[in-house]
């Protein structure tokens, strides 16, 4: 499936991720999925949301700078050997994995799981 | 085949420029000592007698004017002829501090209309060509300096001042402009206006001429292929009469300097000292045959360099290259002169805002230059590689545009620091 995830900016200081997942907070957002990549200066936030719309005007009208893109959720099954079998079809299909994360959202039997890939669709078509 | 508006002037040689400014520079002196009581007074504060100047030799004995002087005596600073011969005045904007007043006789406006039909003349320009001026008109010197340069040449004439692109562009298209006169942030800006509409094909433009305002060779190269002309430099100041100063020529290595008119030298910023001719330093001016403002060893504050060096255009004026920044923001980095304003000019060029600060330190006995940049909604993109690869981009723009390494930091939009809504630029904690 996919779905609008907000990425943003995040200067690499004492309390700044806390400053994003605040905004959201006190906006009523709830946060489903949450990924941080960065290097010594500075970084992405990567986040799913309930209400993306809501979401981006607090964080621009924070001063945040952001960018919103597609990026699809696979449901995997939540028993070993399931992590393994899906990255499995993506290699064989040649699909390149920019970065995956997991979600908080999911239940027992399986875990949802975010995938940034160079070639959506067919990630949509095999899984 | 180059054309000069002063051919004779302009391509004397070198020996013979030197004795008529030589013989210019007595006879103004003269003048600055029977009529510019407030020049009188610092010579004499100086200890210094019209008697102990015999020769352009001794110009070195003679006091700096500085801004600081000319707004000390305002409204009517270094005035040298009475108020009835005057027929103009032109005044700085005033940004920082109180505004100086130039004032003008027929005779020097003649002179400084000279100086721009030269620019425009080593620009191609020729009575057959439509010059449109979009510098603004008024106190401001840009918009009567070029205009005054085009009647004198004999072209048709557009004083169009600055603003209301709709109709500088109608004109330009409508009466066939072939050389456009505006500060290089306005051609840029009509480069892009004219793309949006798609009417470059109606443009008949073949040169500009564009100053007052600091330029980098990149946005030289960019008003020239936006505009489809060749893009030429040309400087002045009020204090000093206006545009036309100096002036480019085809070889766009640097600017003639009216050397009839202005005799100019480079002085080390601290201790006042005159360098030899290629080092870099402070300009300092003097007029040679002003009769209401003359002024005498003007420091204006820009940095550059002077060379002799024979130009391809046949010009024997000497050239002044571009100003690099202004001796007040210059700072010394591991040795190198480094100035905001060229930090300021990469960033442009690369998308960012001008919204940076510097900080210099010394660690273990060496200068570091650290740069924070504010990230941009344009620049942002999710990808870390991307972001990594942009920063090492302007680390390699800024290396090559300063000569020494420095770090970059992105950091989050409005996180730098500002006094009184100006941001603080400089931070240099080797001082602390
Ligand atoms: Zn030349």
């Amino acid at each position: 499936m996919t779905v609008k995830q907000i990425s943003v900016f995040l200067e690499n200081r004492y309390g700044q991720l806390h400053e994003i997942t605040n905004i959201l907070a006190e906006a009523g957002v709830d946060l489903k999925a949450l990924n941080i990549a960065e290097t010594t200066d500075y970084g992405i936030v990567r986040i799913l949301v309930d209400d993306v719309p809501k979401a981006t005007d607090v964080l621009i009208g924070a001063g945040c700078v952001i960018s919103v893109n597609p990026v699809q959720v696979i449901a995997v099954p939540n028993k070993s050997g399931g992590l393994n079998e899906v990255l499995g079809k993506i290699a064989e299909a040649n699909i390149d994995i920019e970065y995956m994360y997991s979600t908080v959202d999911g239940k027992d039997d399986v875990a949802k799981l975010v995938f940034k890939v160079d070639k959506p669709e067919e990630l949509e078509k095999i899984l | 085949m180059e054309n000069y508006y002063s051919k004779e002037i302009e391509t004397m040689p070198v020996e013979q420029i030197r004795e008529l400014q030589n013989e210019k520079f007595l006879k103004q002196m003269q003048h600055v000592w029977n009529d510019c009581p407030d020049y009188r007074a610092k010579m004499e504060k100086a200890g210094i007698s019209i008697d102990d100047i015999k020769s352009l030799d001794d110009i070195g004995k003679l006091p700096f004017i500085t801004k600081d002087d000319l707004r000390e005596h305002y409204p009517y600073a270094m005035l040298a002829k009475p108020l009835s011969e005057c027929v103009r005045i032109h005044s700085t904007s005033g940004t920082t501090g109180k505004r100086v007043i130039a004032y003008y006789t027929q005779h020097d406006i003649d002179l400084w209309d000279e100086c721009c039909a030269r620019a425009l003349v080593a620009a191609g320009a020729t009575k057959e060509d439509v010059v449109q001026v979009s510098y603004g008109f008024g106190l401001f010197t840009g918009g009567a300096g070029l205009n005054g340069g085009s009647h004198k040449l004999g072209s048709l004439t557009l004083p169009m001042s600055s603003g209301n692109t709709d109709r500088q562009l109608q004109f330009m298209i409508d009466l066939g402009a072939t050389v456009i006169c505006c500060t290089p942030s306005y051609a840029a800006y009509l480069a892009e206006s004219i793309k949006e509409r798609g009417v470059r094909d109606q443009l008949k433009l073949k040169a500009g001429i564009f100053g007052a305002e600091a330029w980098s060779e990149e946005m030289r190269r960019d008003i020239e292929a936006g505009l489809g002309i060749k893009a030429f430099d040309i400087y002045g100041l009020t204090e000093i009469s206006g545009p036309g100063v100096s002036y480019e020529c085809s070889e766009q290595t640097g600017m003639h300097i009216n050397e009839d008119h202005f005799y100019a030298e480079i002085i080390d910023p601290d201790t006042g000292e005159v360098l030899p001719e290629g080092s870099e330093g402070e300009l300092v001016f003097t007029s040679l045959d002003k009769e209401a403002f003359p002024v005498i060893r003007y420091r204006t504050k820009d940095i550059c360099v002077l060379t002799r060096k024979a130009c391809s255009c046949g010009r024997t004026f000497i050239k002044m290259v571009k100003p690099r920044g202004r001796s007040d923001d210059m700072l010394i980095i591991k040795g190198v002169n480094v100035f905001p304003s060229q930090i300021e000019a990469v960033l442009l060029e690369q998308g960012y805002q001008a919204n940076y600060q510097l900080i210099v330190d010394r660690v273990n006995n060496s200068d570091t230059l650290d740069v924070n940049v504010e990230m941009t909604p344009e620049k942002f993109t999710d990808n870390l590689g991307e972001i990594a690869d942009m920063e090492k981009k302007l680390v390699g723009a800024l290396k090559a545009m300063l000569g020494i390494f420095a770090k970059v930091h992105l950091v989050a939009p409005k996180s730098i620091t500002r006094s009184e809504g100006k941001a603080v630029r400089v931070i240099d904690k080797r001082k602390i």
